[in-house]
Formats: C-alpha cells, structure tokens, sequence
C-alpha cells in the first residue's frame, strides 16, 4: 500500500446553493474533523444531497467557501482548493442511486480504470485488483456489466470506484437505502472497516436514524434547505433533541401508526 | 391463508416466474407462490434478488419477454389473468390495477416536465379542460406533501431530489384510482415523517376505499408496524407469513437472522451481525 497522506477533515462555511430563484440550501456550516464520521438527516428536497454535490463541484456554490481541515499539529503544507485536480481526488462521493451510478454499459474494470486515468495514476492492474478485492468482490467481476450484479454488489462496485483514488474524505449519499437489511449490514460494516483501515473521514446522508448512529458521532439535521440543529450520536440516541422538527423524526422512526399524528 | 376480507380480489396460486439462463436452461426467480389478496394490506418482505418484484410484475403482466410465467391460478376479481390478451392487461393497468414502480429515475419519463406525466395520466382517466387539468395536478402534488407544487410541476426528473421523484409517481398513482395497487418500494427514498404521511394516504385508500394494496419492501420495521399481514420471500419461495406487528414474533431463522442485521437506535454492535444463509432455506 503506497503512504497515504494524513488524514484530512472538511470544513463548509455559510454554503447557499440557489436554482434560479429557489434556495436548496441556505446558509449551512458544518465542521467535520480528520478521521471523524458526520451525518446528515432530514426532510426529503432539504438539500442534503446538494450539499455533498456542492463540496464535489457538482452543484453551483453561489455562497460560502468548502476547505479541508488539516489534523492539529500537521505541518505538511497547503491543502488544496476545492476544484482542484487534486482536491477531486482526495474527496470522493459515493451516490444515492446504485441502479443509476454506475454505467450500464461499461465493465465494472473500465468503471475503475476511468478515474485512475484521469488522476494519472499509473499500475491500474494491481490498484483494481486490490480494490475489488477490499470490498470483498473477488477477481471474477472484473469483466462483468452492471445489470449482472446485485444492488449489494453494485454498491460495493460504487465504494472501490471512490477507494481506488486514495482519498481522505468519502462523501455517501444514502450508501444503503436501497439495500436490504443483510446488504446493508455488509457495507455499513465495509465502510466502517475502510474508515478504520485508512483513516478516512465520512459525511453521511441517510434517513435512518439508526442507520446515522451507528455510523456517526456527530450529525446535522436539515429542513428546507437550513441547519434545524446539530448534536451527537448519543444525544439523539437518548431523545435529548430540543428542535420539533428532530422530535418528530425520532417518532417517526419507530414506524407506522394508525390514527398517528400523519393520519389526519 | 385467509386476509381480513371474506371477498378475495387477488388470488395467486403457485405462480412461477423463470427467465432464461447461461446453460440455455431456466432459471425460477419466482418459485411457487401462493396468496389471496382482500381489501386489505399484504406486505413482501425479503432479501434483495429474493423474487418480490418480480411477483408484482407477473401480476401486472410486465414481465420481461424473454421470462415465463405460470401458475395454477392467478385472477383479479374473477377475470383470469393468466389467459387474458395483451389489450386487456394494458386496460387493467391503465385503470384498475397500478404499480408504484421500484426505481423513480427509470419509471419517469426524462425530457417530460413532473407536471405534465401527471397531466398525461390524468387526461388517460378523465375528460377534463387543460386548465381543470393542472390544478388536479397540482392539488395531487400537494397531497403528497410536496412543498412547492407549482415550481415542481415544471421540473424535469433530473431536477428533483429522490424523495421526490417518488413521490411524483405515487401522485400519478393517485390519479389513475386503482382497486388493486402493488407498491415496490414506494417510500424508500423519503425521510420517516414523509414516509408516515405518503403510508396514510395510502391506509386511507384500503379503509376508505376498499382499495387492495401489495406492499413490497425490504424495510421489515415500516412493513411490519403498517401492514396486515406479511410474506417473507427468500430464494423465489414464502418461507414465512407474520400478521401485523409479529415481526418480533418470526420463527423462520431468516426472517430472525434480517431483523437481528438492522442496526438499533442506541445500541453499539459493531461489525453488525450479518446473515449467515443456510443451503436449507432454498429448498
Ligand atoms: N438542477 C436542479 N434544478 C432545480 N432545482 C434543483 C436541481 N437540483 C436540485 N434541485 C432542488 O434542490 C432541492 C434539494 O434537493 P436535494 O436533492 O439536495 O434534496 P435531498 O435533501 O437530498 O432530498 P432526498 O432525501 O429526497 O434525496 C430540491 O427541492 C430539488 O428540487
Ligand atoms: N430479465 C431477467 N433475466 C434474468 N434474470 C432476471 C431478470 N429479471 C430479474 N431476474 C432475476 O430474478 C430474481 C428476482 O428478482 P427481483 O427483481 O424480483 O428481486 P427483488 O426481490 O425485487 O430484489 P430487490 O430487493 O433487489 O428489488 C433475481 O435473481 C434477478 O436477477
Ligand atoms: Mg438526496
Ligand atoms: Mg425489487
């Protein structure tokens, strides 16, 4: 394994993300640090996934700055820019969609040798063997099309396309919405292994709560696009939320309730 | 295997759905399933691959051609499914009879503005003014709990968040007023409390209605605090029928091995457990 740079954290300071006249996202600020897992939860539209886009360069920043965040202490030099070559690597997201993420028509091998070519990273051989292997694909699905996997497979096909570059921070995107409970345990377990193995630093968004507490120490809650509060794994775990908004999550999770609050 | 309802409006016996394989042989997604569907709500459970979407489409008669469909009996309100043309399972289909597709992004159309395939549905039902049109569209919007009806009826699918793709179908849905609707994975995108509020229409449409709903999922805590009664599906076959609430209850070590594999609020369990699967099962 070739010597991976330290860990890094992400910073995003008052980020607003406007389509035309609408805000998605409204002035949010999140901190994470180096080696440290954060979540993100809310309502469906609040804007979640624009702002992992918006740190990636795949939505317009029409305010507020990203930046990574060096651990305490670390000397080694400037960090590089957001759009920067060099930043696209080192941030990798893995999307909401694993039936759309991945190209239908390309082999999960050209699938993984496309990002290396473009950051010119070379022994494209052992780097796609190595990550298929981390994510416990063997070689034997190399050659293989999207279609012929399973949702599980293409999703651990998604995590080694961000893994082969080497990053510090992985930005995903309701990694295991789509997944079935056994699934799901595997790449939550899967991430969690990477994190500890290579240091990495997550940003997760999902609207499982459970599924955010078990991953995250820290996370933010959205609606409409703005920050309703953020507080930790446990907080929330032991219901010491304060915001409405979050109270309501919390019973929601339990599931369905006939004649519940929705009903009327 | 009795539901709630004397009048069973969906009856399927011994369905088997087989697709061609690599050997030049079939292969059975779906194994010999059996159900009776009353006025009431059915949940699928299973594992991914396990055949439960595949079922719902048998009965919608959208398999892909090259699969092959059998079973014993599969009718709708007495009319025979297995043996009616083409013409008249797309008439089904396009009134009395919907499904909530799995995948919003593939269902949608992508150059067709959300309001306008809502429109489209509604003129396939209804002999309404253009204007009448638009504001049935947007009122459906509304009801499920989308914020911004008239920003969202002119956005592409491309355009919206995941929850909300999903939701523009659910509201197509709505317009087409089924007796019988197979729902896959209908809510899976959407945050809890979106999720409660889409479940209460769809509750309202079987209490108030008299509606039919098949709900396929693989959220075992959603399907099991909202469903009637509930099919476990593992390898094309039900290993396992809960009622309503007895997921706690499950005595088949799958469906046991599925709950125990979802992480807990407040609980640590690192790795997760994860499911250990028995060559026996698939038996
Ligand atoms: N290209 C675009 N043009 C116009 N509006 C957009 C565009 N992309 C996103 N939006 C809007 O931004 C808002 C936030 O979308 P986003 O996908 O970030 O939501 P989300 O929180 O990830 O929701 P979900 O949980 O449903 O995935 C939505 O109202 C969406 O319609
Ligand atoms: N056109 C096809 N050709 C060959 N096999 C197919 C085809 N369509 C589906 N299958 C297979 O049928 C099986 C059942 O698929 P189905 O889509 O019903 O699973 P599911 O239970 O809905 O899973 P998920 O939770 O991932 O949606 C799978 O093994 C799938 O690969
Ligand atoms: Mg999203
Ligand atoms: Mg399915």
């Amino acid at each position: 394994m070739t010597a991976r740079p330290v860990a890094a954290g992400l910073a995003i300071d008052n980020l607003s993300v406007v389509y035309d006249e609408f805000t998605a996202v409204d002035n949010v600020s999140i901190r994470v640090e180096p080696g440290q897992s954060f979540g993100i939860v809310g309502e469906s539209g609040s804007g979640k996934s624009t702002i992992l886009r918006a740190v990636c360069g795949l939505a317009p920043r029409t305010a507020g700055a990203v930046s990574l965040v060096a651990p305490p202490g670390d000397r080694t030099g400037a960090l590089p820019a957001p759009g920067s070559r060099e930043f696209r690597r080192r941030v990798q997201m893995v999307f909401q969609d694993p039936y759309g993420s991945l190209h239908p028509r390309q082999t999960i091998d050209r699938t993984l040798a496309e990002p290396l070519a473009i950051h010119r990273m070379g022994d494209a051989e052992t780097r796609i063997e190595r990550a298929l292997d981390e994510v416990g694909l063997g070689k034997g699905f190399r050659f293989r099309y999207p279609h012929q996997l399973s949702g599980g497979q293409r999703q651990r096909v998604a995590i080694a396309r961000a893994l082969i570059l080497e990053p510090q921070i992985l930005l995903l995107d309701e990694p295991t919405s789509a997944l079935d409970a056994s699934v799901q345990a595997e790449v939550l377990n899967l991430l969690e292994e990477m994190r500890r193995r290579h240091g990495l630093t997550f940003v997760l968004v999902s609207h499982d709560l459970a599924v955010v507490t078990h991953m995250c120490e820290r996370l933010m809650v959205m609606q409409r696009g703005r920050r309703v509060e953020e507080l930790s794994a446990d907080d929330l775990a032991l219901s010491r939320v304060s915001d409405p908004y979050t109270q309501r999550l919390m019973v929601a999770s339990r599931g369905f309730r006939r004649g519940g609050p929705e009903a009327a | 295997m009795n539901g709630p309802s004397v009048a069973d409006m969906l009856v399927v016996d011994d369905l088997r759905v087989a697709f061609p394989n690599r050997e030049g042989g079939m292969t059975e997604a779906v194994r010999g399933v059996s159900f009776r569907l009353g006025r009431e709500r059915l949940g699928i459970v299973g594992e991914s691959g396990s055949g439960k979407s595949q079922t719902g489409r048998a009965i919608l008669g959208l398999t892909a051609p090259e699969g092959r469909v059998t079973a014993n009996r599969m009718e709708f309100d007495g009319i025979d499914l297995l043996h009616s043309s083409a013409r008249q399972r797309r008439a089904l289909r396009g009134g009395r009879i919907a499904m909530v597709l799995q995948d919003p992004k593939f269902s949608l159309n992508p150059v067709m503005s959300i309001g306008d395939q809502i429109v489209e549905t509604l003129d396939a039902h209804a002999r309404v003014s253009r204007r009448e049109a638009r504001d049935r569209a947007l009122e459906t919007l509304r009801q499920v709990q989308i914020d911004n009806p008239e920003r969202v009826f002119d956005l592409y699918p491309h355009e919206v968040s995941g929850g909300m793709g999903q939701r523009a179908m659910i509201a197509m849905m709505l317009i087409a007023d089924p007796d019988l609707l197979i729902a896959d994975e209908p809510t899976s995108a959407l945050d809890v409390t979106v999720q409660l509020q889409l479940l209460a229409i769809l509750d309202r449409l079987v209490t108030d209605r008299g509606m039919g709903l098949v709900f396929i999922s693989h959220d075992l805590r959603l399907v099991s605090t909202f469903c009637d009664r509930i099919l476990v599906m593992y390898a094309g076959k039900v290993v396992e029928e809960l009622s309503a609430g007895g997921l706690q209850d499950a005595q088949h070590p799958y469906t046991r091995g599925l709950v125990n594999c979802l992480p807990r609020l407040g609980e640590h369990r690192h790795p997760l457990p994860t499911l250990d699967r028995r060559p026996e099962w698939a038996l």
